[in-house]
């Protein structure tokens, strides 16, 4: 019980991505610019990576070494087709918003660094519970990210107008150089508390 | 001229890396010396040309023509994973000095979002052949221009005082944001 409490938890600080688990930065950058776009793409990974994780925990025994990885980016795109297919079916704004950053989470690393590091040496509900994890971990770091740009850069949260009519836009947060500095603070800030915690930081 | 203001355009204005966030991983993980990122920007330069073309090639006379558009995720990185491969055992055989320079970075290119996005990006903007080309050899090289830039910055970084908790990946992102702020000067030259 206590392996599972500290699976379900372990991507919301201690393997939090992309800040603790210093993987997927370019959704983390890209899509950022507003919390909506933040949480739609974040939830498009958890979907992945939960099933990611549970067809290669599932396939762990019968898929041979030598060509796991190209094993796994098989899997994985066709998660990802599918995917894209519900979004243009069902969330036809949000994927024209996402563009080509919905196919290209094939080639984000979480969802290969989890198949490989946790999902090819662990039983199947434990893989789709961390998949889960990492997945809303990811969720929330993209959506708090989202929420910082789009409060700052346009005055609005989730569309909604925040700041009233005279603020003046701070348009620099939701181009490029906002994204970078944005995530680089955060990324500072979570080390800082987490040396107050006490914690050992891994360096990279 | 088009061509050439569509490659000013893809190596400064819309720079894959600082304005298009595309391959941040290699980015923020191989810049570490000036050497690997040289290694690492000659990789992507080779595979993305090679990639284009090919992922050009199959998604306009097999994809199209087949009704199969929606494949395209699935079929691209298939084609790209094993012109990677294909890549490293022709080097390997027939070029062992460019064998030695590039080998250790073509697994690393698989995953590498550069090289999939320009793939992308060529069928989104409905580019013809010459188009395609010209697009991907100047993206890669406006990748490999920026990742030459910080390379050499932060072999600077290393030795300057840097608070703590900044060290790392923190500053690294943030010396990113500044180079983008300079790339954007760029933008008024092409419209």
């Amino acid at each position: 019980m206590s392996r599972f409490l500290s699976v379900l938890i372990h991507g919301f600080w201690k393997d939090l991505p992309p800040f603790r688990l210093v993987l997927g930065l370019c959704p983390a950058l890209a899509v950022t610019a507003s919390a909506n776009n933040g949480l739609g793409m974040g939830l498009s990974v958890t979907f992945v990576l939960i099933f990611s994780n549970l067809t290669i925990s599932l396939l762990r025994n019968v898929i041979p070494d030598k060509v796991r990885i190209a094993s796994y980016i098989v899997i994985i795109a066709t998660l990802v087709v599918i995917v894209e297919m519900i979004l243009q079916a069902y969330f036809f704004g949000l994927s024209q918003q996402l563009g080509i950053y919905i196919p290209l989470i094939v080639v984000n690393c979480i969802i290969l660094g989890r198949a490989e590091a946790f999902a090819s040496r662990n039983p199947v509900f434990l893989s789709a519970v961390d998949g889960l994890s990492v997945g809303l971990g990811f969720t929330l770091s993209l959506t708090l990210v989202g929420s910082i740009r789009e409060i700052l850069g346009a005055g609005t949260w989730f569309g909604n107008s925040l700041m009233g009519a005279d603020f003046q836009p701070f348009a620099f947060m939701i181009r490029a150089p906002g994204a970078f500095i944005c995530l680089g603070m955060l990324l500072g800030l979570m080390n800082a508390f987490s040396r107050w915690r006490g914690e050992n930081v891994i360096q990279n | 001229m088009d061509l050439v203001l569509l490659a000013v355009s893809a190596i400064f204005v819309n720079n894959i890396l600082l304005a298009q966030y595309l391959g941040n991983c290699p980015f923020c993980g191989v810049s570490k010396k000036l050497s690997t990122s040289l290694g690492m920007g000659a990789a992507v330069i080779f595979v993305a040309t090679l990639a284009s073309v090919f992922t050009w090639l199959v998604y306009h006379h097999v994809l199209v023509p087949l009704g199969l558009k929606y494949m395209q995720t699935l079929v691209f990185i298939l084609i790209i994973a094993s012109l990677v491969q294909f890549v490293e055992i022709f080097l390997k055989r027939f070029s062992k000095a460019l064998y030695n320079a590039l080998g250790i970075y073509l697994p690393l290119i698989t995953t590498n979002c550069a090289v999939m996005g320009i793939a992308l990006l060529n069928i989104k903007h409905e580019f013809g052949f010459w188009e395609m080309l010209v697009f991907a050899v100047a993206s890669a090289s406006g990748f490999t221009l920026a990742i030459i830039l910080f390379a050499s910055i932060r072999e600077r970084l290393f030795i300057s005082s840097v608070p703590d908790f900044m060290k790392g990946t923190a500053i690294a992102l943030v010396t990113a944001g500044i180079m983008s702020l300079s790339f954007m000067g760029f933008s008024g030259m092409v419209n």
